[in-house]
């Protein structure tokens, strides 16, 4: 079985919620749409106070290139336009609305039957993709548009489906492809005309074997689409370790997929291309994952963007006792919440609850030079002399030994016996090395 | 939920501990500890335990006293250099001269760098050799294998292989022997099969990897067989070789310190290689029967230039289809 070739761990899967239904969440009474991704610009508002807005409505418009729209997931009335402390734990742009009933847009298909055929082009395609503020769901939040439209001169040959799921306790991507797997094949295909490619492969981790099975089925009358079934290893929904798992090709230093002729896309992303080009309906909602060792319930939930985290976690049991820390995200890559005041965002795969004792770091030692973080650092880094140069603000040193590449993984903290925090330092180092390669390009 | 903590990711650990890799690698020297008991009985333990009392002992003084910090003699680290150390040295060694060993193995070759992961050479190593040097005649002259023999000071000594092919005298004990370890030599080094087996268990466990010990291994038998091949007369075969003296155990378990080898794979069989051509060099050339420990050493001094200069495979570097 496939997996990449470099590095890797396997934490104990605790996937809790695995196999329960969707289930939707309730829709408060107010809600909160942050402006603003992890990544590119922030969006420009588009309505004002005291405006009435549908679901499905445009409220902000992609500011650039690498920027995305956002619409609203209630109707109702906008109250402000205000900061608000989000997900990843800053103080950023939202418009706060009212929510008054559940009007949507006409345009919008909320009917469940399965729409297969799509004779639009590649243009109006990419149009949709770009108009529904489609980014990627896998976390990174990249917009969508912009890995679909490769620079000139390049050309994909394959897209790859990124439905690893490698992260500990989360569940929606494979919960979605049981209950959603032929939309997600129908969004496959649209990805392919878009980028005009025969081939399409989506990996799935071996862990996840109904998946497998069910999509490998569906995906009989689709041509030009496999399924891969891949050795269950962290982090192989890393985008350059799924493409080397998957075609065996390796990114080089410094580059995107595209020069390798691949692009990738998760499965929930590529799920919502499919609302979005055959349904007309944008992204305002997207199914999280509520788990933890004491979850009261468990579960897979389908969430209106904008929505407090509060809310959510109450519908599902509420913080559990003895919890000493509360992730968004999966336990390897997710933030830890100050508090869950903060309102459902695109990238928001789920809610992890932590016991104290998970929570609290042990003491640091030592460095044994035990080699651990080298072997299993999945870009061939050396993570412990990193963080021995970041301490050391060696910043030339770390450009050398490729501290860009490091994808922020944390393998190595993960590993180490040491309980060394090597990713904090690394971090840290990666953002200052990051801060003057940038500088030194505009001097240029 | 009264306070949450805030930290960045990673939020979990896999759990592993030093105290864990340390037991491991105590646990996967119990053959060859177990072989040393047998044929050298009562010796081997009292110098077994000697030197490692005294180990955890100074360790913990000077850190109480010296360094005034917490001690951290449950990592298990002391009582590692004080097991690998008895394991190099004969059974017959007098106490005292074991707890200078002790002294010089923690006190100098370790805590004077600044204690555990900082200490360029093996301290282990380093306390034999200084009790090479020292006391040449006690530290070659070896018991002869005697069954639970009760003997300690006044054991019935013998050559080693090694001695007896240098000084061209003796009947070498035949290659089946060697590699059990009914032979003369420091009490952990005798037994080539108990210590493949601690080698199996550290790779098993993922506490080593296969590089250092393989890459030294091959080395020597190729290198040594090269010579056989050039002069059988003058050379010894390379079987005699990879089964006599300290290589096995310095391959297995000395050359794979965490501390004092390199940080990569590459490095490693770098680092092997050199190792193996020192030996060879040593024992065919040198005035000492026996080079191991010295080539160690003398490759623990390269390994930060090892580490400079010799990178892991990165991703995206030239890729094999």
């Amino acid at each position: 079985m496939k997996t990449f070739r470099i590095g890797g761990i396997h934490p104990k899967e605790n996937k809790f919620s695995a196999g329960k239904k969707i289930q939707v969440a309730a829709i408060p009474k107010q809600v909160v749409i942050p402006l603003s991704h992890y990544i590119g610009a922030p969006s420009e508002a588009v309505v004002k106070r005291g405006d009435l807005v549908k679901v499905g409505q445009l409220i902000g418009k992609a500011n650039g290139f690498i920027s995305a729209n956002v619409h609203s997931s209630v109707s109702g009335k906008v109250t402000k336009i205000d900061v608000q402390l989000d997900a990843t734990g800053y103080k950023r742009q939202a418009v706060f609305i009212d929510v008054d009933g559940d009007e949507w847009l006409d345009n919008i298909d909320r009917s469940p039957d399965l729409k297969r055929e799509c004779n639009l082009s590649k243009e109006e395609i990419l149009e949709k993709i770009k108009d529904a503020g489609i980014v990627g769901l896998g976390g990174a939040t990249f917009p969508a548009h912009v890995k679909l439209s490769p620079p000139p001169g390049k050309k994909a040959d394959v897209l790859i489906i990124n439905a690893v799921e490698c992260e500990s306790y989360l569940t929606c991507d494979h919960q979605l492809m049981l209950e959603k797997g032929e939309e997600i094949l129908v969004g496959v295909t649209i990805l392919m005309k878009a980028l005009e490619v025969k081939r399409a492969v989506i990996g799935i981790e071996n862990n996840k074997k109904d998946a497998i099975a069910h999509l490998s089925n569906l995906a009989k009358i689709y041509p030009g689409i496999e399924v891969e079934a891949l050795k269950v290893q962290y982090p192989q929904g890393g985008e350059k370790q799924l493409i080397d798992a998957i075609i065996r090709r390796q990114v080089p230093s410094g580059r995107i997929p595209i020069e390798v002729g691949a692009v990738v896309q998760n499965v929930g992303t590529t799920f919502a291309v499919y609302e979005a080009v055959q349904k007309n309906k944008p992204m305002i909602e997207r199914v999280m994952t509520i788990t933890g060792k004491d979850a009261p319930n468990p579960g897979n939930y389908l969430v209106r963007l904008g929505v407090y985290l509060q809310n959510v976690v109450d519908e599902a049991g509420g913080v559990p006792e003895g919890t000493g820390k509360i992730v968004g995200g999966g336990p390897m890559m997710g933030r830890s919440f100050m508090n869950l005041n903060v309102p459902m965002a695109k990238g928001s795969a789920g809610v992890l609850f932590l016991r104290d004792e998970e929570a609290v770091r042990k003491p640091m030692k030592n460095c044994i030079r035990c080699t651990k973080c080298v072997t299993v650092c999945p870009m061939g880094l050396e993570p412990f002399l990193l963080m021995n140069q970041s301490e050391r603000n060696m910043w030339p040193e770390m450009e050398k030994n490729r501290v860009m590449d490091c994808i922020e993984c944390g393998s190595c903290s993960y590993t180490c016996p040491s309980n060394r925090p090597l990713l904090d330092y690394i971090r840290y180092g990666k953002t200052t090395v990051g801060g003057i390669i940038r500088s030194r390009a505009t001097a240029k | 939920m009264e306070k949450l903590i805030i930290s960045p990711a990673p939020h979990i650990h896999g759990g592993d501990t030093v105290a864990k890799n340390m037991t491991g690698v105590i646990i996967a020297l119990i053959p060859a500890l177990l072989v040393g008991f047998y044929f050298f009985g009562l010796g081997a333990l009292v110098v077994t335990l000697t030197s490692v009392a005294a180990c955890v002992l100074i360790e913990y003084l000077i850190q109480k006293y010296l360094l005034k910090e917490q001690p951290s003699i449950m990592d298990g680290s002391a009582a590692l250099t004080g097991l690998l150390l008895a394991m190099n040295l004969p059974s017959n060694l007098p106490l005292w001269m074991i707890i200078i060993g002790a002294i010089v193995a923690i006190g100098i070759g370790k805590m004077s760098f600044g204690g555990l992961g900082n200490n360029p050479f093996n301290p282990a190593l380093v306390g034999r050799v200084f009790l090479l040097i020292s006391f040449p005649v006690q530290m070659t002259t070896w018991p002869r294998p005697v069954p639970f023999s009760t003997a300690y000071l006044d054991a019935e000594t013998a050559p080693t292989v090694l001695s007896m092919l240098k000084e061209n005298f003796g009947e070498l004990p035949s290659t089946m022997e060697m590699f059990l370890g009914n032979m003369g030599g420091s009490l952990g080094e005798i037994s080539a099969i108990a210590l493949l087996i601690g080698m199996a268990y550290m790779i098993i466990r993922k506490i080593i990897s296969w590089h250092i010990p393989v890459s030294i291994l091959a080395t020597v038998f190729i290198f040594a067989g090269i010579l056989h091949l050039a002069n059988p007369e003058v050379y010894a075969a390379p079987a005699m070789h990879l089964f006599s003296g300290g290589l096995m155990l310095g391959a297995v378990f000395m050359a794979t310190d965490y501390v004092t080898s390199p940080m990569n794979p590459r490095g490693m069989l770098v680092y092997g290689v050199g190792i193996g051509v020192i030996t060879v060099v040593i024992r065919a050339f040198g005035a000492y029967p026996e080079g191991v420990s010295f080539a160690i050493l003398i490759m623990n001094a390269f390994t930060p230039l090892i580490n400079t200069y010799i990178k892991p495979r990165r991703f995206g570097e030239k890729v094999k289809k």
